[in-house]
């Protein structure tokens, strides 16, 4: 069977993605996800300056909504939107539900599309969603230790060291560059300095992965929304471009151990579709569940060359205001992951980013920006890996 | 190298007894294909019945050809081990009193990855050998093993969680008049139990092999008739929270089916001996047993029935023996699923005729006591759950699950 030609692609002509939010996290929740969800989409109306009834396209991201989907939140909401999905994929979520709310704008299925992402976390909710996270996981994984993501991440990680020749000094460069970030962010949960000594000296969680190699589970909520760019004008309200998009899933089965994602096989179509050089971008948001997958994107996605991501990492500050500004808000790691909303941290801090209003430190001049989603580890490897290129709205 | 299993000391009376927890014991249907192989012992794999791809975890729909027939195929059991990690923090509470605790990806010869538990001389790179078992929540696990023994290998920590190995472990033998409760303590003496309980009905018949018995290093023998509840009870009483493993060798072979006895009388000691005898022992030392599954290096951890494998397709020259044992065997499923939260075993040995007297007038292969007792070791040292000793039993256990029905005529004929 013959590939379609990259040049088959449809480009993101005409939309728009505005209106950045976040519902403060907090490390445990009373409040429901549908609680969290709600506060983010009327933050939505109110940036935007509309009422919920103009949101006539929704998708909704969770892992807490049970025993309801996306469906039921309209009732909850009195919302009657003409499209809607739910894509509960974790740190796929966000770029995943960009690009199908971008091209139901551009189809003209729907004008104002809100993509809310948003999870609570009670006291035990998180090892109960460990221990059903996924059938595979159920039957094969969390039997062997109950690690949870730890546990299966130390083991890629291992494979990682061996095959890269990356230290934990290397991880520990990244993780330190975020908390330094995440220091100007009011919203990060650690507000506290992390040096690298401290990163190397903390304790073991499963090795070789280490306290700072971990996100904290929290509840939170991440929303943005898509619609026509002369809606957006008419609202007058601040966007960016979507320049290129891919998703890829269960790519590589046949590796025996995960060492790259799915990006490899789509990401020159990516660089093709904006009509960029490889790696050209401005700042990189990766889905940071661990600083190992951060090193994995940043090669896969081209943003230093094959085979040389630890020289990279040793060659770079990933500081908002240094080289290759990296999760430029703190990330995961360091603002704490609310569930879903992890697959939206980067998206929205992106957003932020090239519309010059950022919480935190701002990359100055930033034109292009590169964010990546990468999840849903149901058995021994991430499945879902996509990424977007943003770019600067012209006007 | 592992270190060895200590002797356990003297139990402190005002301690706790330390509950059993399991790990999470929730399954998917198409995983029991790993149960099934674990509780025979054998490596095997669903396997496509169309295209022959060995996948894991186990699927509903083959992930090379979308098929959806499977059989169970036993396949190599070697492999790298590619990467280990050290458990230090789990959200389980079973892990968390056990942690640090051992994993790693074993890449199998035939292609699947598999997460498994690791023997602690598994090291990052090796070769190794898998071998499924059943955990303390019944269900199968992957464990790591080195592919050549190692010195005291079975003492490894996380090894002995999966399996029940007699060694300082304390027994009752229901039934020491027997040639096959004899051969049992024999078995257990060899195989390092602490205590070797054995039991004898109406103690004041002469016992010639009581003196034999009494030199096995461990055997205290003890009263014990499983058809009079006081004297069940009684001993539960006085040994019970020291029973680790209960074997039940009762055996009551009589010949006759349905038409040729002229009354119920003989079928009524079958039923009162086989299925009363081990209801009795099940509400006598059940509730101990399934109390201290988790009491340390001799903590309860198994029942042993020893049944007929008449009791899974009746043979209708020993009719009545075999609808007996068919009881037995009903009521053994149930208790083990009422044990199983107390991380207590139910092991079923199912054998072909016995090399004893009653069965005198049936043609070889017949299956000697010894054979049964080593079986019974064999099957707690690796820790299964059904198993078939000789070789009637394996040709019954083969032809049921070929065809039941032309094993019902077969037998008939």
């Amino acid at each position: 069977m013959t590939r379609f030609a990259p040049g088959r692609r449809k480009d993101y002509a005409g939309v728009a993605v505005a209106v950045p939010v976040t519902v403060p996290y907090q490390r445990y929740s009373t409040e429901t996800a549908h609680w969290w969800i709600g506060r983010a989409l009327r933050m939505l109306v109110d940036g935007a300056g509309i009422r919920p009834k103009d949101i006539d396209g929704l998708t909704i991201s969770s892992f807490t909504l049970a025993p309801d989907t996306a469906i039921g939140l309209t009732q909850h909401y009195g919302l009657s939107p003409r499209w809607l999905d739910h894509v509960p994929m974790g740190g796929a979520s966000g770029v995943l539900c960009l690009r199908k709310a971008a091209r139901a704008v551009q189809a003209g299925d729907a004008d104002i599309v809100a993509c809310v992402a948003g999870d609570t976390n009670h006291v035990d909710s998180f090892r109960k969603m460990l221990s059903s996270f996924s059938r595979f996981a159920q039957d094969a994984v969390y039997p062997y230790g109950s690690g949870g993501p730890n546990a299966s991440f130390a083991l890629i990680m291992r494979e990682y060291m061996r095959s890269t020749g990356a230290t934990r000094a290397d991880f520990g460069k990244l993780a330190v560059a975020q908390r330094t970030n995440a220091l100007k962010n009011p919203q990060a949960l650690m507000k506290k300095p992390l040096g690298l000594d401290e990163y190397l000296g903390a304790r073991a969680i499963a090795d070789p992965i280490h306290l700072f190699d971990c996100v904290m589970p929290c509840a939170g909520a991440e929303a943005f929304l898509v619609m026509g760019e002369d809606i957006a004008r008419s609202l007058g309200l601040a966007s960016v471009r979507i320049l290129g998009t891919i998703e890829r899933h269960n790519a590589f089965a046949e590796d025996a151990m995960q060492t790259r994602g799915g990006w490899v096989v789509d990401i020159d179509e990516l660089y093709a579709m904006a009509g960029i050089k490889r790696g050209a971008v401005d700042f990189v948001q990766t889905y940071d569940d661990y600083p190992v997958i951060s090193m994995m994107q940043l090669e896969d996605l081209g943003v230093c060359a094959k085979g040389e991501v630890v020289e990279f990492v040793r060659s770079n500050s990933f500081t908002f205001d240094g080289t290759c500004p990296h999760n430029t808000s703190g990330g995961q790691l360091s603002v704490g992951q609310a569930g879903c909303a992890g697959g939206f941290i980067g998206l929205v801090e992106a957003i932020r980013q090239l519309t010059g209003r950022p919480v935190g430190g701002a990359v100055s001049n930033a034109r292009v920006g590169l964010v990546s989603g990468f999840g849903m580890i149901t058995y021994d490897r991430g499945l879902a890996s996509c990424a977007a290129l943003l770019g600067k709205s012209a006007s | 190298m592992t270190e060895p299993l200590q002797r356990p000391k003297r139990k402190n009376p005002t301690a706790r007894t330390r509950l059993p927890l399991q790990p999470l014991g929730v399954r998917s249907r198409a995983a029991h294909w790993l149960t099934l192989a674990a509780a025979e012992g054998r490596f095997a794999l669903p396997t496509c019945v169309e295209c022959g791809t060995v996948h894991y975890p186990a699927r509903d729909i083959c992930p090379a050809c979308l098929g959806h027939m499977f059989v169970l195929g036993d396949v190599p059991a070697f492999g790298k081990l590619a990467a280990v990690t050290t458990i230090h923090t789990s959200t389980d509470v079973y892990f968390r009193e056990r942690m640090p605790w051992r994993i790693g990806t074993v890449v199998l010869d035939v292609g699947p990855s598999v997460v498994a538990h690791l023997h602690g001389d598994c090291n990052d790179g090796d070769r190794v050998r898998l071998e499924w078992k059943l955990d303390k929540s019944g269900q199968a696990v992957a464990i790591a093993l080195p592919v050549k023994e190692t010195d005291n290998m079975a003492d490894d920590p996380q090894l002995r969680e999966l399996t029940l190995d007699p060694k300082f472990r304390r027994v009752l033998i229901t039934d020491g008049r027997s040639s096959l409760g004899r051969a049992t303590a024999r078995a257990f003496a060899a195989a390092g139990a602490s205590i070797i309980f054995v039991g004898v009905p109406e103690p004041w018949k002469p016992l010639p092999e009581r003196a034999a018995l009494e030199k096995l290093p461990g055997v205290e023998i003890m009263p014990l008739d499983l058809t009079d509840t006081d004297s069940v009870t009684e001993l539960a009483g006085e040994i019970g929270a020291k029973v680790d493993i209960l074997v039940n060798t009762v055996d009551h072979v009589r010949p006759g089916g349905m038409l040729d006895r002229k009354d119920v009388l003989v079928a009524r000691e079958e039923m009162e001996l086989g299925l009363l005898g081990l209801m009795r022992l099940a509400q006598a030392f059940g509730p101990t047993l399934r109390f201290r599954g988790a009491d340390g290096v001799n903590s309860a951890c198994a029942w042993v029935n020893i049944l007929s494998v008449y009791s899974q397709m009746a043979w209708p020259q020993f009719g009545s023996y075999s609808a007996a044992q068919a009881a037995m065997l009903s009521a053994a499923q149930s208790l083990r699923a009422e044990l199983r939260p107390g991380s207590v075993r139910v092991i079923n040995i199912f054998t072909g005729p016995l090399e004893t007297e009653w069965f005198q007038t049936v043609p070889p292969p017949k299956v000697a006591t010894s054979q049964v007792a080593s079986a019974i070791v064999d099957a707690l040292k690796r820790g299964l759950e059904d198993v078939f000793v000789g070789d009637v039993a394996q040709d019954i256990r083969a032809r049921l699950a070929s065809n039941a029905k032309a094993l019902e005529r077969e037998l008939g004929s």
